[in-house]
This record gives C-alpha cells, sequence and structure tokens, in this order.
C-alpha cells in the first residue's frame, strides 16, 4: 500500500447549476471570475464547479445565487475539479454522480416555477404535497388502464 | 442552523432547498470530502479502506455485507449527528448494486426510527406540483427554527 497525500486539504468544492432561460454558465463563469479572489473556477456545460476557502466559496456562491435565485441551484461535492479520480477526461463515459444530477434536472423547472410563486405567496397557504406514506388506493382509471393494457 | 439529513443523499435539489432556507444539508459529498482530504493509505476512488466496514458495525450486524457497512460508515455518523431529514421516496436513481439498495432501506428505516422532524415527499411531476414541493419544505424548515 502507498501513503496517500491529500490535495487541497481545508478546501470546499460546489457544484452551480444553471437552469435559466437568461443566464448561461459562460455568463455566470465571467461574473465568478470578476468577483473571486483566489478560487478555482471551472465551467461546465451545466454552471459551474468552483473550489476554494469556505469563506470565500460561500461569499462567491450568494453573489453568483442573486445572478438568478430562482433558477441557480447549489450543491456540494467530494472531489475538487478535474480530480482524475472522477475526471471522466480519465475515465471515460458520464462522470459517476452525473446521472443522479441529470435526472434530477429534468425535474428542476418544476422546482423553480415553485420558488417563483413562493416569492409573492404564503407557504402556509398553499396545499400540502401528496403524503407518500398514507396508504394508496387504486384509482379507478388506473385500474381501467391496467385491464386495457393487458394482452389478451 | 440545524443539521437536516437528505436523502437521496446526493440530491442537488434536497441540498440546495436545505441551504437556500439557511441550514445545513448532511449530504454524501461531505462524508466523500472528508476522506479524500485525510492522509492514509492510498484507496483510490473513494478512499474508503478496510477500516470502513469495520466502523460500520456500528449500525449493521457482522453477517451483513461488508459493502453495506462500508457505505454506513459514511451515512451512519451523519444519521446520528442529523436534527431533521427530509425523504424523496420515489427517487429511482438512488437505486443501485444490492450494496447500494440495501444501505438504502438501512439509511430510510434508521432515519425513520430516530425521534427526529421528518418530511417524507415525492418529487415534482409538474408545475402545480413543484409549488407544493417546495411549500412543504420552507414551512418544513421554517419550522426547525434557527434558520441562518
Amino acid at each position: 500500500m502507498t501513503d496517500y497525500i491529500p490535495a487541497r486539504v481545508g478546501s470546499v468544492t460546489k457544484y452551480v447549476v444553471v437552469e435559466s432561460f437568461d443566464v448561461t454558465p459562460a455568463d455566470l463563469a465571467a461574473r465568478a471570475y470578476e468577483i473571486s479572489q483566489g478560487a478555482m473556477i471551472k465551467e461546465t456545460c451545466f454552471g459551474l464547479v468552483i473550489n476554494g476557502q469556505p469563506e470565500e466559496v460561500d461569499r462567491l456562491i450568494a453573489e453568483l445565487r442573486s445572478v438568478d435565485p430562482d433558477h441557480i441551484f447549489i450543491k456540494d461535492r467530494g472531489f475538487p475539479p478535474g480530480d482524475s479520480r472522477r475526471c471522466r477526461a480519465n475515465l471515460g463515459g458520464a462522470r459517476p454522480g452525473y446521472h443522479g444530477m441529470e435526472y434530477e434536472m429534468t425535474i428542476i423547472p418544476y422546482v423553480s416555477h415553485g420558488l417563483e410563486i413562493l416569492k409573492d405567496n404564503d407557504e402556509n397557504k398553499i396545499a400540502a404535497p401528496e403524503n407518500p406514506l398514507a396508504h394508496r388506493v387504486l384509482d379507478i382509471s388506473r385500474l381501467k388502464k391496467i385491464i386495457d393494457a393487458e394482452e389478451s | 442552523m440545524a443539521k437536516v439529513f437528505i436523502y437521496p443523499s446526493t440530491s442537488l435539489i434536497l441540498s440546495d432547498m436545505v441551504a437556500r432556507y439557511g441550514h445545513t444539508p448532511l449530504s454524501s459529498a461531505v462524508a466523500i470530502r472528508e476522506r479524500i482530504q485525510t492522509a492514509g493509505f492510498e484507496s483510490p476512488p473513494l478512499q474508503i479502506t478496510p477500516e470502513e466496514p469495520k466502523k460500520g458495525l456500528k449500525w449493521a450486524a457482522v453477517e451483513v455485507p461488508s459493502g453495506v457497512r462500508g457505505r454506513m460508515a459514511l451515512y451512519g455518523p451523519m444519521i446520528e449527528a442529523c436534527e431533521a431529514a427530509i425523504i424523496i421516496n420515489d427517487a429511482d436513481f438512488a437505486f443501485g448494486c444490492m450494496g447500494c439498495a440495501r444501505t438504502n432501506e438501512l439509511i430510510t428505516f434508521l432515519v425513520r426510527q430516530k425521534n427526529i422532524p421528518k418530511l417524507d415527499l415525492f418529487y415534482p411531476k409538474s408545475e402545480e406540483e413543484g409549488v407544493r414541493f417546495v411549500a412543504a419544505i420552507k414551512r418544513f424548515l421554517a419550522g426547525l427554527g434557527g434558520s441562518k
């Protein structure tokens, strides 16, 4: 076994995902470079990957989120940008973890719509969503669809 | 500012929502970062060493496969540390090999056993459901208090 010497200890990495008609990853990257004070910024097809000291990254993402708050989504990442253990340039195919993000990208427009509506509405006046733990009765129309789909 | 466990723990939407409304999301990236930033023996790609299945014994019995115990070494401490949890119940992409699938079952079981505020949801499938989804999360997180 060889010794492992970690790189960029103490830094944090965050994904900034853009799902907007008005802002592109390139716009956001230009803005990030303007205001960055030493953070590593990588532009990707879906947004940015930012690595740096926690305070600096927090400041940057707060600024970037304000560009289009309802259409910019941020999450943590374990590996720094371009890490050979995760980067698809070394592995081939999509980066592990991309498929989950790709799936959620199909749902993000609904969430963005929700965020827009809630800017002007009180969340307490909006009905609760369906409870997954509640016992669900099979809807009669769904039952009919199942029967119709059955091959004779 | 409460520590909120999210499931699926790689979820972009949940991670963002929790941080957006002033709390700390506990996601798998945080646990992975801790490992890849700690010096030790080289064990790519995730720096999961033979020590992890031993640590996982705290949450899973010895006859449980090492894959589940190794994963629990990442998620177990977060489940213990969390003060609230948000669970999405129809996250098909969280399904994986038997190690992932069984770990997911154990994670949701342990979270449900814990006496903390929990929010169970489905992913929204329309704009109307999106509004309800966001409102439910906002209400839940506001109820935890102490947001930043």
